[in-house]
């Protein structure tokens, strides 16, 4: 039983190596002079196979799937004892220790880093307050575009705790699951996506 | 083996910290963090999204059931219902418009130096998550509940062997992704 499932290990682990291997060595052969590394963008298949590859990793290691609105909520919660925890204390002595730091914010702190070191490689890292879509269509007031921005983010917070997962928790880790809730999230994120969208861009817009 | 990996906090977070980082450069390398790239899926008329989320998909789906089947892992299904999932997901959807990134792809702008999402985006996601936080306890309690369909998966609701729809749903996958390539997108 042992031996049966250490075998199972190594070729689950070998098969693992060779697609990494496989894959980059097709990137290489596609790269001009350039490392792999400092390339602004790779094939979406190619990073949706290495997502995928995560998240064999992460169930196997971490026994999660990957997930990143959870963490907002929680450093949420974190905020609001940090502010209140003056209250909390007097109302009673029990809640005095701070809440702990979460595999999900380790997560998110991790994607920050990893995102900022894929854009400082390859050059991408650009400050920019106004995406050029939307000024195109809407100008180049910073103002206005961060308080879109604000309104959006706080209706796409409530949204993902209120269906229980974001694009990561539902639309990637839960689909590829086949869990039927993630599938009709997925679908719901779209349509309202869509029509959101299509009704700024050309409606208003 | 795994289970002994799996109760070791500090090591936990330290793996939860380098997925994250893997995860971050990818969803930069893929170009999904760029606003033009995910409001042009939502106009449909750039498919990196679909693409690079299809692709994770499949390669997932296939890895997570062969460990799942050798007892290596477990799988986490989340419950839903029609007041839950149905209603979230529109509103998600919603702000995913508006703002123009998703939680994942706001934060890894953040770091290329996308500004709305850093201080628009960011800000307005963490007291959106919070929000609902203070409103589900008993405001929404009805709603949640309505029309729950539980904690299920495709294999289970269709009571069909697993395996029979993970060929159907690759099947199904790789269609599309030939379509798209097909139709110049």
């Amino acid at each position: 039983m042992n031996r049966n499932r250490t075998i199972k290990v190594i070729f689950l682990i070998s098969f693992l190596l060779n697609t990494t291997i496989a894959l980059g060595q097709e990137q290489n052969s596609i790269s001009t002079d350039n490392n792999w590394f400092q390339q602004v963008r790779w094939s979406p298949y190619v990073v949706g196979a290495g997502i995928g590859i995560l998240s064999w990793i992460s169930f196997l290691l971490s026994d999660h799937p990957l997930g990143v609105s959870g963490a907002y909520a929680q450093s949420y919660g974190m905020i609001e004892k940090w502010f209140k925890r003056k209250d909390v204390e007097q109302q009673s002595g029990m809640q005095k220790n701070a809440p702990a730091i979460s595999w999900e914010i380790m997560l998110v702190i991790g994607l920050f880093i990893g995102a900022f070191l894929s854009a400082i490689i390859s050059r991408d890292f650009r400050f920019e307050f106004v995406p050029q879509l939307w000024d195109t269509k809407f100008g180049d007031n910073a103002f206005i575009r961060w308080l879109v921005a604000l309104i959006g983010g706080f209706i796409m917070g409530l949204g993902a705790r209120w269906a229980g997962g974001c694009t990561s928790g539902h639309g990637i880790s839960g689909t590829l699951q086949l869990v039927v809730s993630s599938w009709v999230a997925v679908v719901c994120f779209f349509i309202g996506g869509i029509a959101a969208t299509m009704f700024i861009y050309y409606v208003i817009g | 083996m795994m289970e002994k990996l799996r109760q070791k906090k500090g090591l936990q977070l330290f793996f939860g910290f380098l997925i994250g980082i893997c995860f971050g450069f990818l969803l930069q390398k893929g170009g999904i963090t760029r606003y033009h790239i995910i409001i042009g899926q939502l106009l449909l008329k750039d498919f990196t999204v679909v693409k690079v989320m299809l692709t994770a998909i499949i390669v997932g789906m296939t890895g997570i059931y062969l460990m799942q089947s050798m007892n290596l892992v477990k799988l986490h299904a989340k419950p839903g219902s029609v007041g839950q999932t149905v209603i979230g997901g529109l509103i998600f959807g919603v702000g995913f418009g508006v703002l123009g990134y998703c939680p994942g792809t706001v934060t890894g702008a953040a770091a290329q130096g996308s500004l709305d999402a850093l201080l628009g985006g960011m800000v307005g996601l963490l007291f959106g998550a919070g929000t609902f936080k203070m409103f589900a306890g008993n405001l929404l309690k009805d709603v949640l509940k309505k029309g729950y369909f539980g904690e299920i998966t495709l294999p289970q609701l269709l009571k069909i062997n697993k395996w029979i729809v993970i060929i159907i749903t690759t099947a199904i996958l790789l269609c599309v992704l030939y379509i798209i390539e097909k139709l110049g997108y």
